[in-house]
């Protein structure tokens, strides 16, 4: 049964289904029944989330950005275009625009109306870009929600938030660590962290 | 409609907690939910289904967890549509007499159905406004669903980006069709939405239809 972060009733190792596991599997039970959905076709998505798309893929095109400025240039002309060269579309990822931080401007991403966020490139979105403290203020104290995530920026530096509305979706590019002159792409990318293509972190 | 979801610039909701490791899901339950609602017959029009989620009552919206929004609003979708009725989902056993469905989605077809590339870009009406151009985010509140958060309302800004006609979400959430209008990414500075305090060079950038706008 579904084990999830709530121990408060977690005596014998064992805790009684939630309410939401029942009805959802119930809800589940329902569907296979009337053939509107297909189990093994919700394991198949559940695994393509888990293991197949997710900030990797990102990772891989912020490391061919800062290896190789013929495709830095498309990145930036055509972001969509860009990102489907190395494989990366879909849904939630139709319409990319590749925003990218340098010394005297940080980007930061957020979606302020529901979750909006580019799957192909980053896969599902962490709780607290979905939690109503960041959704909230991320518009309008960027600077003390990056604070929260140890960031801190000096007032030179000019911060821009998207707030994705659209169905545009934003990466964010951060600034190459510098000391990396000599790293091949896959070694670069191991550097580049969701928080970073998210605006949340500097790496 | 001026629901709690649209909640860019509150105070009080709270610190972000960001969680070091985080798995993609955090109960099997969770995994189940987001699996029904790509794989069930409500999906496809994403805009009904963000108006579906934004009806949720505020407090209970406040409440829940995402995922069980999500829930909520795909068994709301299902009963409404016609695809399950009220009395199968309150015993959890299929109406004999209803005809049993085919699945649209087969496990073979998941990794090439969900690369697809689809687009909101449409065929429309030439964009009046070009990159540079000054506008105003007019006042509207609409009851039925917007896009047009309430924090740039009424506020000038600058036009950065023109993306071609997409599909437009006020009609589209509504079963209206894609009612395709302009969209333009426009800029706000910082002090123009929050006043004097806000950093001087700060902005925030929002994606907005032309129907949202006017020239400033």
């Amino acid at each position: 049964m579904p084990h999830d972060h709530h121990h408060d009733h977690d005596e014998h190792g064992q805790e009684p289904p939630s309410d939401i596991a029942l009805r959802v599997k119930a809800l589940e039970s329902l569907l296979v029944e009337k053939g509107l959905v297909d189990p093994a076709a919700l394991d198949a998505i559940v695994d393509r989330f888990e293991h197949k798309v997710g900030p990797r893929n990102g990772a891989r095109v912020v490391a061919r950005a800062w290896s190789d400025p013929t495709y830095r240039a498309r990145l930036r002309e055509d972001a969509t275009a860009a990102i489907g060269e190395l494989g990366y579309t879909g849904g939630q990822g139709e319409h990319m625009v590749a925003v990218e931080n340098t010394p005297s401007v940080h980007n930061l991403v957020v979606c302020t109306l529901c979750s909006c966020y580019p799957w192909p490139v980053l896969g599902l979105p962490p709780v607290w870009y979905k939690s109503s403290p960041y959704r909230s203020r991320a518009v309008i104290d960027p600077r003390g929600v990056l604070a929260e995530f140890d960031v801190t920026l000096p007032a030179e530096v000019e911060v821009r938030v998207w707030d994705s509305t659209a169905e545009v979706r934003y990466l964010v590019i951060p600034e190459r660590p510098s000391g990396t002159e000599s790293l091949d792409q896959t070694a670069l990318a191991a550097l580049v962290t969701r928080n970073g293509m998210i605006g949340t972190a500097r790496l | 409609m001026n629901g709690v979801h649209d909640m860019g610039g509150l105070h009080g909701l709270g610190p972000v907690a960001p969680e070091s490791d985080e798995p993609v899901f955090h109960a099997d339950w969770e995994k189940r939910v987001l699996a029904m609602v790509i794989a069930s017959p409500t999906r496809g029009n994403i805009d009904a289904g963000r108006h579906r989620r934004e009806r949720i009552p505020g407090p209970d919206y406040l409440r829940i967890s995402y995922y069980e929004r999500w829930f909520e609003a795909l068994t709301a979708m299902l009963v409404d549509s016609g695809a399950i009725s009220a009395e199968e989902l309150a015993s959890g056993r299929a109406d004999p007499a209803a005809p049993r469905a085919t699945p649209r989605l087969r496990p073979g077809d998941v990794d090439a159905t969900l690369s697809r590339h689809g687009s909101y870009l449409r065929e429309g009406s030439a964009p009046a406004f070009k990159p540079g151009d000054a506008v105003r985010a007019r006042n509207l509140n609409p009851l039925g669903h917007t896009r047009l958060p309430r924090y740039v309302r009424g506020q000038s800004g600058v036009v950065e980006f023109s993306h071609g006609a997409h599909v437009f979400p006020d009609t589209h959430a509504h079963g209206g069709g894609d009612d395709p209008r302009p969209l333009y990414t426009v800029r706000f500075t910082a002090r123009e939405l929050w006043g004097p305090d806000a950093a001087e060079r700060d902005s925030i950038s929002l994606d907005l239809w032309e129907p949202y706008l006017e020239r400033a």
